[in-house]
Order: C-alpha cells, then sequence, then structure tokens
C-alpha cells in the first residue's frame, strides 16, 4: 500500500521553551482515546506559555512547528506525534529531541529534524509569520517571513530518512523483516 | 577494545544493520498494556495483520485504569483482552491478578539478563535492572514488535554511573537517583544508556536497583543498566533453577554479559553518596532537585505512595517502618497502592496494610491510575502531592496540581506532618504502644 503522501512544511508555530514534554503536548486524560482522529482538538491543550494560544486560528492552519531543546520528553505516547499528524503538522524543527518522540516521528514518516542552537536562534528572531518550504528530497528547507529568508540543511540519520521515504517504519519493517 | 553490556546485547540480537549507525535487533520480550497496544491491535486488524510474532514472548497487562473508569477505558481493555485470548496469549494479566507493569513482570521472572525488551512505555528502562537492554517505544515500535519481533535503534552509546559510598541512614535508591538526574539535567543522557555501577549498586537489592533504572528516561536515557549479579540470581532463582544447577553457577553465567573492563564509554560520572541527604523534586523537570531539608515546610495536601518506581514491598515496609502508630496529619489524604497483588499480600501479611488504614490512608488496588493522573487519586488545580512517582511535570496527577518526587520515607514523613519535611526525624521513634 503506498501511504497517502504527507504534506511537510507549511506556517511555522514557535514554541519558545526547552523540554516541552508529551504531557503538555497532549494530556494523559486523552490517551483513552481510540483513534487518533479523535486527538485533533486537545493539541497542546495543557502547553503554559507566554503569548502561546493552543485554540488559536494560527495553530490550526500551521503546517510545523519550531521548538527549543529535548522537545517531546517524557512519556513514550505516539499520541503526543499522531496529535500533530491529525493536525497536519508533519515536521517539528527543534534544537534536540527526547529519543522515543523523534523515533517515534519518524516512525509515522515525520520529520524531527535537529538544527544547531544559532539557527534555531535565527528562526525565532525572524519572528511568527514566517513559511516553511521543504524540498522534495528533505535535504534542505526555506524559512520565509516578512523580515527575510533562511535556508537551513536538513541533516538526518540515513536510516531516519529511509522511514520518512518508506512512509514509516510498520511499511518499511513489514517489507524487510 | 572492550565492550559494554550494551554492545554485548546488540551483538547477540541483531538482526539488521540498515546503516552503520543504526541496529535492528530481535527482541525478547514484547510487553503490551491497554493504553498504548489497542490503537496497535485496532490497525493491525485493519490492514488484515492481526498476527503476533510469538505468543510466549509477547506479555501483556491491563495496568493503566483499572478496573475501567469509564466507557473508553473499558473499550481499551477489551481490545487487549479479546486480542490476549484471540492470540492466546499465556502471560496476560487481568483484573484479579493484575499489577503495575514495571512490578509485575520482574516479579514474574519474564526479564533476564542479556534480553531485549520493549514495550509502549518509557519506564520500560526499569528492567535494565536485570542486566536487560530495555527501552521504552511508541505504538508504532511496539506494533512493529507485536508483528516481527524486531525493533531498531541507534548503536548505543553508555554512559557509566560509579555510585561510591553507603547509603545514610533514611536515604534510599531514589534518593540517589533523583541526585543523579539533578546533575545529568532531563536530557544529559539522551541516545544513552546510563550503566549504573559501583559498591552502593552492587549493594543493592533487586526492588532498589529498579528504582535506580526506572528513573533513568528522566536523564533522557533509552535504558538504564546495571551488571547481573549473584542478587539478580537470587532474585530470578525460583523461574531459572532449571536452567542452572546453583544460583553460584548462574551469578558465574551472568557474567558473560557484564561490561568488559577497557569497554569505551561516552562519559562517566563518579559520585560519592555517603553525605547524601533525602532529595525531593521542586519544580516541574525531574532535574528540579533539592534536598528534603531546604524544602521543609511545603504545605501538602495529599501523599501518594506507589507506583513502577516506588510501590514494591521493600518501599512499603520502609514507609511502614516510620508510619507505625502514627496518623496522617489534618487536611493531608493519604493514597498508597501496592504495585502488584504479590506485593499487596505481602503487605497484609506483614501488618502493613493494617498500619496505612490505622493511619488513615486509602489503600487501593494496584495501578499506574494516580501517577499520570488518569484515576484513584487526580489532583484538583492547586494541589500539592508528595509522590514516590517517577514525574512531576505539570499537570501529570491533574491539571493545575504540584508534585513533589520522593523517596517513600519522605512521603511518608510529610504524611504525619502535613508538610515537606525531613523524614530522618522519624527513624528509630517507635511509636509502638504510645497512646496518641
Amino acid at each position: 500500500m503506498i501511504p497517502a503522501m504527507k504534506r511537510f512544511g507549511g506556517p511555522a508555530i514557535f514554541l519558545d521553551r526547552s523540554d516541552i514534554n508529551t504531557d503538555e503536548i497532549i494530556p494523559a486524560k486523552y490517551l483513552t482515546e481510540n483513534s487518533k482522529e479523535a486527538l485533533r482538538p486537545y493539541i497542546l491543550e495543557d502547553l503554559k506559555l507566554d503569548g502561546f494560544d493552543p485554540r488559536s486560528p494560527a495553530l490550526a492552519n500551521a503546517g510545523a512547528i519550531v521548538t527549543r531543546a529535548n522537545f517531546g520528553c517524557g512519556s513514550s505516547r505516539e499520541h503526543a506525534v499522531w496529535v500533530f499528524e491529525v493536525n497536519n503538522i508533519n515536521m517539528v524543527i527543534a534544537e534536540s529531541f527526547a529519543r522515543i518522540f523523534r523515533q517515534n516521528m519518524f516512525n509515522c514518516g515525520m520529520l524531527a529534524i535537529e538544527l544547531p542552537k544559532e539557527q534555531i536562534e535565527r528562526l525565532f528572531t525572524m519572528g511568527g509569520d514566517v513559511v516553511i518550504t521543504v524540498d522534495a528530497g528533505f535535504s534542505n528547507f526555506q524559512a520565509r517571513g516578512k523580515s527575510g529568508e533562511l535556508t537551513c540543511s536538513i541533516i538526518l540519520n540515513p536510516f531516519d530518512r529511509q522511514l520518512v521515504m518508506a512512509g514509516g517504519w510498520l511499511a518499511y519493517a513489514d517489507q524487510k523483516y | 577494545m572492550g565492550n559494554t553490556i550494551a554492545e554485548k546485547i546488540f551483538a547477540a540480537h541483531l538482526r539488521d544493520t540498515p546503516t552503520p549507525e543504526n541496529a535492528v535487533l530481535d527482541i525478547d520480550v514484547v510487553m503490551c498494556h491497554e493504553i498504548t497496544t489497542p490503537i496497535a491491535i485496532n490497525d493491525l486488524m485493519s490492514r488484515g495483520k492481526d498476527r503476533v510474532f510469538d505468543v510466549k514472548r509477547i506479555k501483556a497487562v491491563i495496568d493503566h485504569v483499572t478496573p475501567s473508569k469509564d466507557s473508553k477505558t473499558a473499550i481499551q481493555a477489551k481490545t487487549l483482552r479479546e486480542w490476549a485470548q484471540r492470540h492466546r496469549i499465556p502471560d496476560f494479566f487481568d483484573i484479579g491478578e493484575n499489577g503495575v507493569c514495571h512490578a509485575l513482570f520482574p516479579e514474574k521472572g519474564f526479564i533476564r539478563p542479556g534480553n531485549t525488551v520493549i514495550m509502549g512505555d518509557s519506564h520500560t528502562c526499569t528492567h535494565g535492572a536485570f542486566g536487560a537492554f530495555a527501552a521504552g517505544v511508541g505504538t508504532t515500535d511496539l506494533e512493529v514488535g507485536i508483528l516481527k519481533g524486531v525493533c531498531s535503534f541507534r548503536n548505543p552509546e553508555t554512559l557509566r554511573v560509579i555510585i561510591n559510598g553507603k547509603l545514610g541512614p533514611g536515604v534510599y535508591a531514589k534518593d540517589v537517583i533523583l541526585a543523579i538526574i539533578k546533575k545529568l539535567t532531563v536530557n544529559g543522557a539522551t541516545d544513552k544508556i546510563i550503566e549504573f555501577t559501583g559498591p552502593v549498586v552492587t549493594a543493592m537489592s533487586m526492588e532498589s536497583r529498579m528504582t535506580l533504572c526506572n528513573m533513568a528516561i528522566e536523564a533522557g536515557a533509552t535504558c538504564g543498566i546495571c551488571m547481573p549479579d549473584q542478587v539478580t540470581a537470587e532474585y530470578l532463582w525460583p523461574f531459572i533453577k532449571s536452567e542452572y544447577l546453583s544460583i553460584n553457577g548462574a551469578t558465574i553465567d551472568f557474567k558473560k554479559w557484564h561490561s568488559d573492563p577497557d569497554a569505551n564509554y561516552a562519559a562517566e560520572l563518579i559520585m560519592d553518596i555517603t553525605d547524601l541527604p533525602p532529595q525531593a523534586t521542586y519544580g516541574f523537570k525531574p532535574d528540579e532537585v533539592k534536598d528534603v531539608t531546604d524544602m521543609t515546610g511545603i504545605k501538602v495536601d495529599q501523599v501518594y505512595i506507589g507506583s513502577c518506581t516506588n510501590g514494591r514491598i521493600e518501599d512499603l515496609r520502609e514507609a511502614a517502618g516510620i508510619l507505625k502508630g502514627r496518623r496522617l496529619a489534618d487536611g493531608v489524604r493519604g493514597v498508597m497502592s501496592p504495585a502488584t497483588p504479590k506485593v499487596f499480600m505481602q503487605a497484609m501479611e506483614e501488618g502493613i496494610l493494617k498500619i496505612f488504614m490505622d493511619a488513615g490512608f486509602c489503600v487501593t488496588n494496584p495501578t499506574c491510575g494516580a501517577c499520570l493522573g488518569m484515576s484513584n487519586g487526580v489532583l484538583a488545580p492547586g494541589e500539592v502531592c508528595a509522590s514516590t512517582t517517577n514525574r512531576n511535570f505539570n499537570g501529570r496527577m491533574g491539571k493545575g496540581g504540584m508534585v513533589h518526587l520522593m523517596s517513600p520515607l519522605s512521603a511518608t514523613a510529610a504524611a504525619i506532618s502535613g508538610v515537606i519535611t525531613d523524614p530522618r526525624q522519624f527513624l528509630g521513634q517507635d511509636r509502638v504502644g504510645d497512646k496518641l
């Protein structure tokens, strides 16, 4: 089965804090849902950040998250990845990720992109109206905003790249093992 | 160059190396619970792939919300139950014999030195206490594990933590791991395996080693791991006696997994814990840790004793030791959940349940419920809980609630005092027979 093509990129949402955990991305009380789709309204519901509103229209239109270090720490819940997926956010750009969250992203054929701190800082200084576009081979992305433009290389572990190309770990593993 | 224990386990389970940096491992034990498994089961069914790679290597339990609290959790339990029945999975634990997965499965002897273990639960790192590579994974990894018996990991890098000295009175594995997380920070061990060694670990029981490894994930680690030794062999003896002539023989065999003296480590942390006082968290991250003595006087509304971190029998014994003959302070609710039916039974036979109940605690059945704010002790906004669990994230035990992580002894001291307090003042003060 050929997986449905995901949209990579779009308007970016900036989450200006390190160590955002999966309880903040999707609180445990929603883990009783039996479908990914049911998670959609609860995205980032418990995240308390100045200037961030989980109910804002900007989040509904977003296609990428830009954030700081250790994003997705805590619980292994893949719901934290699915809640982005069902909101059509298939790309998170961060200084670093927690291992399980990062693996879950690639396992779902989504992009977890790590950038050096300086580049993350530059993205943050571009302001809130940034739109991200990704090239077809996932080798780099462009961030365009009112204040300018920035091109960043996407450095992926080769295996993670294969997972994104394959549409995720299940598709990859089912064929190979 | 020698190898670490993790490298040895990887080499022994290597199925594929898709790139030089990645390893696909054969998995010995795939563990499942009712929160993260049902979506995998439903997805496999929708793909026409409702199969399991090996029924004997799958272990399943309903533990996170049990008994089911509402229709949704009942459906999750039903999905897991019917799947286990459909595939005739022999090691499935339902209500009446269920307990917190990371306490129950070790008790059953399911995890052996040198094993590879995955579960859709971040605290799977607990099982590294047995000299196994045990990692928490997401539902897709779990789904592939169920179907194919494999999982992918980056090649292991190991951070060695050497713990020297001797634990002082009233200081436990929980205090040690909180002190370690404080030093490492919440991502100091990301993509690494933490190898816990040194005389303090050697002297620890399996229960204490599980407490230590349980919180390795809170420093970002893939797994915590201890060298399997005589303590491991003694714990596992009822399950391995047909495989070995003696405990000593098992101990010698386990040494094949030990890290070589010339193994390569990514980093090393050496600490002496002789003067370490009781520790507790003060903020919303597990690395925000202080001495309990620097937090005294913080009022608590609830005390929770239980979980995969600290709901084992030795935890309850330590707590009961100072709770005996005392009562919960006015205005404090106490909730105690023995982590497994066996622990519950032991606590009953040893009179520990009576001590808790005489003190005014509510004793619940074994479940994860309160730890992640799902059931059996959820906090209201503004409430403060002294808890023996493993996560103090904002909202973790209930939206707007505050969680201070600490040892069972420190949590019990808070229960008696109504405020966070140095538990050591209660040691050696036997209140039995006192008129209260």
